[in-house]
This record gives C-alpha cells, structure tokens and sequence, in this order.
C-alpha cells in the first residue's frame, strides 16, 4: 500500500519524532520516520515541502532539508518562530507529528546536468537548497563547478555550520560565507551574500544558479547574477508564503496569478520577476 | 437534450417544491428575514419573498414592496448559494491520540441532497466558476462534490435588474441558456401571474413529467430571449472586460490604488458576499483534555491581515496591496488560474461595501490614461 498524504485528503499520517538536533538559537532539525511499516514514505525531491501537524496546534509548511535520495529518515529544519513550529521545535525523540506531503515544484536538477551551478542562500533558506547539495555530492561527476554562497545575519545563525566546513574542506564545492552583522571572533566576510558572487567569478556560459532566502535577498541576488552577464532563464527562486492547503485550494499564498504551493515553490525567474519586483504582492 | 419549454400558473413554485421534497430534496431558497432576502429551506412557496423587491445602490440595501404578488420580484441578496457547496464552517476532519501515535477519522460526507430554488443566472455562473475551483486537478473537495453533483438546479431568469447589476457586460445574465435542471421566467402583468418553464437536463425533465405541464408556444421563449436582451442593454454598471486583465497587471502602481485604499475599511465584506470567493483558513480546535483535535476549515479573506502573514510580517501590509489583491485577483489572476474571470456582475460587493466602493467604477478608474 502506497502513502497517501497528498491531496486527495489532505488528512495528515504519522511520523514519529526519530532524532532532533539545534543547528542556531531558534533552528532544529527534525529526523522523521513513517510510524507504521506500510507507510511507504514520497521522499520528495529538493525543493519541495511537507505540512507537518502539531497535533492540537496546527500545520505549518516546512521544506525537506535532508536527502531526498537513500532510505534515511526525512529531515526538515524548522525555525521556531510561531506557535507550531514553537511547538515542533519543543517535541522529543519518540513523539508523533503528522506529516502530509510532498508539495510544490522541485528545483529542476535533473536538467541542470553538466552545468556549472550557483547555489545562493539567505538565513534558514539555506534548508530548502540543502538536499540539492546532497544530490550533487552523490552524483558529483553529473555537475560542472559547483559554487555555495551563503549569507547569515550573524556568525552564530550561519546555518549547518559544521556541514559547511566539511564541504569546503572535501574540495567538491565552492564554500563562500559572509555575514551582515560579525563580532571579534569572525574572519570571514561581512555584508550582503551578493557581494559573495563578485568574490567568486564564473563562467557565465551555460551556469544555472538556484536562489532561496528573503524576497528582498533573492530580488537583489538575481539582479547581481544579472549583472554578471547571466540570462533570466537561468536562475531558480524559492518563493515563501503563507500556506494552509498546500493544494492551491485556500488562496493564502498567491502572488498574482500564482499559487506558490502549487505552481512553486521554486520558479524560474522570468516567470516571476515581475511579481518579485512589486512591492506588497 | 432538446430545449423544452412549458407554461405553468402561478402554483408551480409549491408544486414544484413538494415534488423536489417528494423526491427527497432539501429545498433551499430565498426569504425574507430581517430586513434582506436571505438563503434558508423553504417549504412553500409562502416562504418565498412574495411582493417584495430589494432597494440597491453602493453601500445601500432596503426591502420594498412591489405592487404585485411576484415570488422571484427581487435579484440577489447578501448570501449566495456557495454557503452550501462550500460551508463557512466546516470540519475537515477529527483527530484522537492512541497509544502515542493518532487517529484520524474523516468527516462524513454529507449524503443529503439539495435542491436550490431561485438561482439567478449569475448565481449559476458561479457556481461554474466555483466547480473550476473546488473540481481541481489535484484536489477535489468531498465536500462540495458530494453536495454538486446531486444538486437540483432550479434556475429563475432576471425580469428586473437592480442599479448595482452589471451581468450583462460580464455574460453572465440575466437570462441562462443551459447549467440548470429547470429555469423559470416568471411573466406578471395584466392580471397574469405566470412561468415558462425550460428543461436543462433529463433530471429536470423527468420531475416536470409529474407535474403534466402544458408546452408553451416557440413565441414565448422568443419573447423571454428578446426581453431578456432588452435588459441586459438596459444595465446602467457595466465593466468593460476587453483588455482587462493586462490593463490591471500593467497598473500594478497606478496611484488610483492609494485612492481606495483611503476608502477601503479592509473588512471583508465584499469577499464574505462574493458568489465565487473561495479562501478559506485552517484552524485546529482541541478539547482540554488535549487528546481530541479537530480541523475545521473557515472562510478567510484577502482583505484579513493575516492572510499574507508569513514569519517576521504580512506580506501584504497595506488596505492599498489588499484590495489590489482581490480586484486584480478577480479579473486577471483567476483568468490564468481556472480559465474564466471571477466576476459574474452580481454587485454585492458594491451593495454590501459600508464605504460604497464600486468597482466597476475603480476598473474604469484603473484603466485610465496615468500609468506609472
């Protein structure tokens, strides 16, 4: 028997709490696995999310941010900032939370193969772009030059940190970091992550780049690709919004003409630079 | 299906009713109650607004009486059939824990059938428009497909139409030509009080064989097309849908916008009104014991602060970004989404808006020559 927890009910299954670890002050991640042996889990593919139901509190939509590929738990990074996902972030190793899913448009990796990539992140979007990181580690010989530039608020938000340093340190990828906001213990680069893509030049023939992190970080960091010489129909966003259905049934995450649940998350750009470009869409 | 058309007296609404309850119907349709024309089961056809019409402009409604007996005398009233298909409240589901994991058990689907008694034509189209929404490719909502597909669809065609009507530039109204069981044109005058009855359907068809009607004249319907043309020219509101879409995504800052804005209170009225809006929120209800959780859904609105309201802020802050939500919505957005504008020219969002906004005249404003 196959999971159905997509939208032909839109009633959550279980999944039991196997593993929980802080990644920041207000980030954990979360280990799921199916609590009864016939849920046949959809692992998804990068870029997509799950609703994950706190039960007596609510559903909230959270990206997958571990590999979509293997047999592994599904890993999702949640930042504690509402009351579920205050509540999510609070569960223990061996609670249930419900699970429904997988949502939303993918990043299109499968045709970005022999491609040079950008991968560009802000803040906990760096979750969302993280399974692509997998998949490109796991098929490293499909992909050209592989470069991650990641900006952080601070030194202490910089997401998966320990993960970082082991992807810098294996040589398969660029690893480029910067700060807005750093203290006496940090070397590394301040400002914004668009100043990362002058710090690192590429090739800009037949490069792809993949965006994710606030509306306003993801508008100026494609103007920055932009500028460098890159065509719209190269670049990918992850767009936030609020979600309830995750079926494009509710209305609550439109802009324009889009469900963002539904039509994105990801999208290429020349499909949504408009919308990015208007303030309050 | 051949376009039958019979005659009938003035009591075919209560014999229609009682055999549409015969067949096991819940009958719905119009009544007056505290001071509007409200929604609600009626079992004769006494319940029925009988010499009342509706007194409409923007920001105003009042019943009056009319000077004959009509029964379908007024147009449309606050409430519109989605609250049916597509309830205000409504649990999706009930939840228990059970040895540390949860249970799950589904809402029952209503088995019940309902009949609706006095859907204008552009009630009808809505109820198209609301089939593209809740019939979708990867969900179809129980609910509402439980409810439609059984519903009877009894039409009435528009003989007046109110200030605040504007279907017939949108092509909705006021006559329908086909999406009904059956559709009555009610015919006053003279002393006459009488309906033409047309069949839309072999559902329709087979409840009027009961009834042993007698065929009307092709004259007749001639006459109710021709009538129905001569209104639908006589609308005073019109939007003039030609370039609409691309006029209003093209203005996204047209400074009309902050204009409403000072105008609009944001308080939902005219989605709450509106036959085809369709968002809704989820809202989890646990009992004290903590071990019962249940999901009922709840119409939500654009124009609620909430409804953008993402971690760290509303992506929509501003009454200016939500009211350019709802109108560009209707009138570009839905076109790319389901295939058809979400308008059907009903005008209760202007009847109903406290501010009398009226967007036909805010889409006029919109399309004019400032472009910024």
């Amino acid at each position: 028997m196959t999971l159905t927890t997509k939208a032909e009910t839109l009633r959550p299954v279980p999944y039991v709490l196997r593993d929980k670890w802080q990644e920041t002050a207000d980030t954990w991640s979360m280990a799921l696995e199916p609590a009864e042996a016939w849920l046949q889990a959809d692992r998804g593919e990068p870029g997509q999310f799950n609703m994950l139901w706190a039960f007596g509190v609510g559903e909230s939509a959270i990206s997958i941010s571990g590999p979509t590929h293997g047999t592994g738990p599904l890993v999702h990074t949640i930042r504690a900032c509402g009351n579920v996902t205050r509540k999510l972030c609070a569960m223990k190793a061996g609670e249930v939370v419900g699970l429904r899913g997988p949502y939303g448009k993918p990043w299109p990796i499968e045709s970005l193969k022999g491609r040079d990539l950008i991968i560009m992140a802000g803040g906990i979007g760096l979750a969302p772009l993280r399974p692509v990181v997998y998949h490109i580690l796991a098929n490293r010989e499909d992909f050209g030059r592989v470069s991650l530039l990641y900006g952080a608020r601070r030194p202490e938000d910089i997401l998966f940190a320990n993960e970082l340093s082991g992807w810098r340190g294996r040589m398969e990828l660029d690893v480029l970091i910067t700060v807005d906001a750093a203290d006496s213990s940090w070397f590394g680069n301040v400002g914004t992550v668009t100043r990362l893509v002058r710090r690192n030049p590429f090739e800009v023939d037949g490069a792809a780049a993949l965006v994710c992190g606030p509306e306003i970080m993801m508008q100026y960091s494609a103007q920055t690709l932009l500028d460098a010489g890159m065509n719209q129909d190269s670049i990918w966003v992850s767009m936030e919004r609020n979600m309830k259905c995750g079926v494009g049934l509710c209305g609550h995450c439109q802009v324009g003409p889009e469900f963002v649940c539904k039509t994105g998350p990801v999208y290429p750009l020349e499909r949504i630079a408009n919308l990015l470009a208007t303030r309050e869409m | 299906m051949s376009h039958d058309v019979f005659k009938a007296d003035s009591k075919l609404p209560d014999r229609l009713l009682v055999a549409l309850r015969e067949q096991g119907y819940t009958t719905i349709g119009p009544t007056a109650r505290d001071g509007a024309i409200v929604l609600d089961e009626i079992h004769a056809s006494a319940d029925l607004p009988v010499g009342l019409r509706e007194d409409q402009e923007a920001g105003h409604y009042r019943l009056q009486a009319r000077r004959d007996e009509a029964v379908f005398g007024h147009t449309v009233g606050p409430q519109s059939w989605k609250r049916y298909l597509f309830p205000p409240n409504h649990r999706l589901w009930a939840a228990k824990r059970s040895g540390g994991s949860f249970e799950i058990k589904p809402q029952h689907e209503a088995d019940h059938r309902l009949a609706f008694i006095g859907v204008r034509p552009c009630e009808l189209a809505a109820l198209e428009i609301q089939d593209r929404v809740f019939f979708g490719e990867e969900h179809v909502d129980p609910h509402y497909a439980a409810l439609r597909t059984r519903a009877f669809i009894v039409t009435v065609n528009c003989a007046e139409a109110a200030p605040t009507c504007f279907c017939g530039s949108m092509g909705t109204g006021p006559r329908a030509e086909d999406g009904y069981d059956l559709a009555l044109t009610e015919i006053l005058g003279r002393g006459r009080h009488e309906f033409l009855v047309e069949v839309g359907s072999e559902r329709g068809a087979t409840l009027l064989e009961a009834l042993e009607l007698k065929p009307a004249g092709k004259d007749a319907l001639e006459a109710a097309r021709k009538k129905a043309a001569e209104l639908a020219g006589s609308m005073t509101r019109r939007v003039e849908t030609d370039g609409l879409a691309e006029a209003l995504m093209a203005n996204l800052e047209h400074p009309h916008w902050a204009k409403t804005a000072e105008r609009c209170l944001a308080c939902a009225n005219c989605t709450m009104v509106c036959p085809t809006c369709f968002c809704s929120t989820v809202e989890d209800v646990a009992d004290l014991s903590g071990d019962h959780d249940e999901r009922w859904r709840r119409w939500d609105s654009c124009f609620n602060s909430q409804h953008s309201y993402v971690h760290g802020g509303n992506m929509r802050p501003t009454i200016r970004s939500r009211y350019r939500q709802w109108l560009t919505h209707k009138f570009a957005g839905w076109i790319d989404q389901f295939g058809t504008s979400g308008c059907v020219g009903c005008g209760r969002c202007i009847t109903w808006c406290p501010a009398a906004i009226d967007l036909t005249e805010e889409l006029a404003a919109l399309r004019g020559a400032v472009t910024t």
